[in-house]
């Protein structure tokens, strides 16, 4: 089966210029890299505000019965934003910590919180001898868990009060050192946690996308509009035409693919934290990381092509296209997702059964636990896979039953 | 006379699915389109092929152009089979019907050159043609439009321009003035004769008798697949009117009145 190089060219020629020559078409390429980076970056911020800034606003306010100074000077000391009010005593005490009242006033927010302490309290406190047999000094606390500040007030307070108590007996501390880094996690390593849960799913499931969109529209597109059978008429070899396509609609899908793979790339740190925490820097990978993702995607990109050119040519319009692709993008999607959780080791084996391999390899490249060996496995597998489905492809478009077909 | 085409009793048939065989009011699972067709065309001369619709006409230049292939029998394109060789055969014709349709995203300046290129016709040849066969037609002032803002006759004209962009020695028409309006079709029928004036060979099927007089040299009257008469005009009429002949043949040959 001779090919000729110049016709191939031709045809790719055709497919590149209906392809990059088509500002919508540009818009499916660029677009879901720019999505995922606007999305993931709101996304991000959203996060961090309600992890860190939430509440800092409100202020708390506590109706507390027998106060305890201890208790008081340690708030006052914290800065936090609480406002103790005294109790009423006799019957309007009575009134006011009445459950219904309590429930009325937690609910509406006009205290966020009733604090009862044991009278003396302080005393009480430091004079109990946990190995004397009485009963610890009880503080009662009534809150609305319903209520977001009255849940926050409660547990503020709680863990002013546990600091209280563990400050009562100081036998040892953990980790109080202020100049000493107790987390060893470098940023390579949170890094490559995050990048190697998210990227694979991320990327094989974009990548496929667009190789759908492209592969689809130019084969079942083609075949739906007749002007494949221009093309049948000419010279040109089956051969030719099955490799100037998967040729072309790869070349287009990369270029998809990898402006998906920047868009993920700049957007997971924002997804993390954003400026705030550093810890998560696509900056920590080498060029090598990035050469080896370029060959891993490049030949899964081939492979996807390959893969969907044939079930294309098997239908009659990217209707029916559409159709038979999107079980297959229901496989690629949860071998994609099994990349966030399969991170042990992986026999090398494994590396040849293709989609499976390249979800492996973006996660051991991104978590940094890939051998050279995997990777040139995982190439080679899908290179062999993209050929063979491309010989098939060339069967196909020689097989009048499947292009003229009515 | 110095043969170009012979075809060697070729048949072809189709599976029918369930649906089609209610259609057709059959319990056959097989329709033979052309059954034994054989004939000869020959150098410099208009070879119509004339029948109903669905006597095989179009099948039968199909598989002339090597888009389907026979079940049995063989043709020689210039000697060249289109069996054994149907890229040089398909390099040495030039093929037109309505079923094959151009791209409405790409300019016909674009899609002449981008055929050119896949017939490997020489870059200067190709644009001299070029300038000839867009000025004939008068397709230069719309070179630069996409081929989607075209009227039905003018993607017509591009889709006949294109199929002779390597100008090759015979060009086969399925049903050339089909859905043509008048001014379109003779445009076609002018550039025909003007094929034949160049020692081109022109094979035709049509359904219209009077196209069959005013074009061919020789006719050959396809019946349910089987040739029923195949030589030069006068000798086929032998007499009558094309139309006459024919009705004659068809009651002879189907046993019944149309």
């Amino acid at each position: 089966m001779t090919v000729r190089r110049n016709n191939v060219l031709t045809i790719m020629k055709k497919e590149l210029r209906r392809f990059f020559g088509d500002r919508r078409m540009l818009l499916t390429i660029i677009l879901p890299g720019l999505l995922i980076y606007i999305i993931y970056s709101l996304m991000g911020n959203a996060l961090s505000e309600n992890l860190l800034g939430g509440g800092e606003a409100a202020e708390y306010r506590v109706m507390v019965h027998n106060s305890s100074e201890a208790v008081s000077t340690i708030v006052l000391n914290a800065g936090l934003n609480v406002t103790f009010f005294k109790s009423p005593e006799g019957e309007s005490y009575d009134a006011e910590f009445s459950p219904e009242n309590m429930a009325e006033s937690l609910g509406n927010g006009t205290y966020h919180l009733y604090m009862v302490f044991p009278e003396d309290f302080d005393a009480k406190v430091a004079a109990y001898d946990p190995l004397g047999g009485q009963p610890a000094p009880e503080v009662r606390m009534y809150y609305n868990s319903a209520n977001q500040d009255s849940a926050m007030a409660y547990s503020l307070m709680l863990e002013i009060l546990n600091a209280f108590e563990s400050s009562m007996a100081n036998r040892f501390d953990v980790n109080v050192s202020p100049d000493e880094t107790f987390d060893v996690a470098t940023e390579e390593d949170m890094t490559g946690m995050i990048f190697s849960m998210l990227m694979p799913m991320l990327l094989v499931m974009l990548t496929f996308s667009s190789c759908m969109a492209m592969t689809t529209e130019s084969i079942a597109g083609e075949k739906e509009r007749g002007t494949i059978a221009t093309l049948l008429v000419t010279p040109v070899k089956r051969s030719e035409l099955a490799i100037g396509k998967i040729a072309a609609l790869s070349l287009i899908s990369l270029v998809a693919g990898l402006c998906n793979f920047l868009g993920v790339l700049l957007a997971l740190p924002k997804l993390m934290g954003g400026e705030d925490l550093d810890m998560v820097n696509a900056s920590v990978y080498g060029m090598t990381d990035y050469l080896m993702i370029l060959a891993v995607i490049l030949s899964t990109v081939l492979m996807f092509v390959a893969l969907i050119a044939i079930l294309s040519a098997l239908a009659g319009s990217v209707k029916e296209a559409s159709g038979l692709v999107s079980p297959l993008m229901l496989v690629v999607t949860v071998i994609g997702v099994s990349g966030m959780f399969g991170s042990g080791t992986v026999q090398s084996a494994l590396f040849a059964i293709p989609v499976y391999n390249s979800v492996q390899c973006i996660s051991g490249i991104f978590s940094m636990s890939i051998s050279l060996p995997q990777i040139l496995i995982t190439v080679a597998s899908n290179l062999i896979t993209a050929g063979i489905l491309a010989w098939i492809l060339t069967r196909m478009f020689n097989s009048e039953r499947i292009m003229f077909k009515k | 006379m110095d043969t170009i085409l012979r075809a060697e009793g070729l048949r072809k048939t189709f599976t029918l699915s369930r649906k089609q065989q209610q259609l057709e009011k059959t319990k056959q699972k097989v329709k033979v389109a052309v059954d034994g067709l054989s004939f000869e065309a020959n150098r410099g001369e208009i070879f119509g092929l004339l029948g109903p619709n669905g006597a095989g006409k179009t099948t039968t230049l199909r598989m002339l152009a090597t888009l389907i292939r026979p079940d049995k029998g063989d043709a020689f394109v210039d000697g060249v089979s289109i069996i054994k060789n149907p890229d040089a055969v398909r390099g040495r014709i030039g093929f037109l019907t309505g079923e094959l349709k151009l791209e409405d995203f790409f300019t016909p300046d674009y899609l002449f050159d981008f055929f050119s290129d896949l017939h490997g016709v020489e870059p200067a040849t190709a644009a001299a043609r070029k300038k000839e066969l867009f000025a004939k037609f008068g397709i230069d002032r719309f070179a630069e439009v996409k081929v989607a803002n075209l009227s039905t006759g003018m993607k017509q004209k591009i889709s006949l321009v294109i199929s002779v962009v390597h100008d090759p020695d015979i060009i086969i028409f399925d049903e050339p003035t089909n859905g043509l309006d008048v001014l379109t079709a003779k445009v076609v029928t002018d550039f025909l004769l003007e094929l034949r004036e160049r020692g081109k060979t022109v094979i035709l099927s049509t359904h219209i008798f009077s196209l069959v007089e005013k074009l061919c040299d020789r006719v050959g009257i396809i019946i349910d697949g089987r040739m029923v008469a195949c030589d030069s005009l006068p000798t086929v009429c032998n007499g009558l009117s094309l139309e006459d002949r024919f009705f004659e043949l068809y009651k002879a040959h189907v046993g019944e009145e149309v």
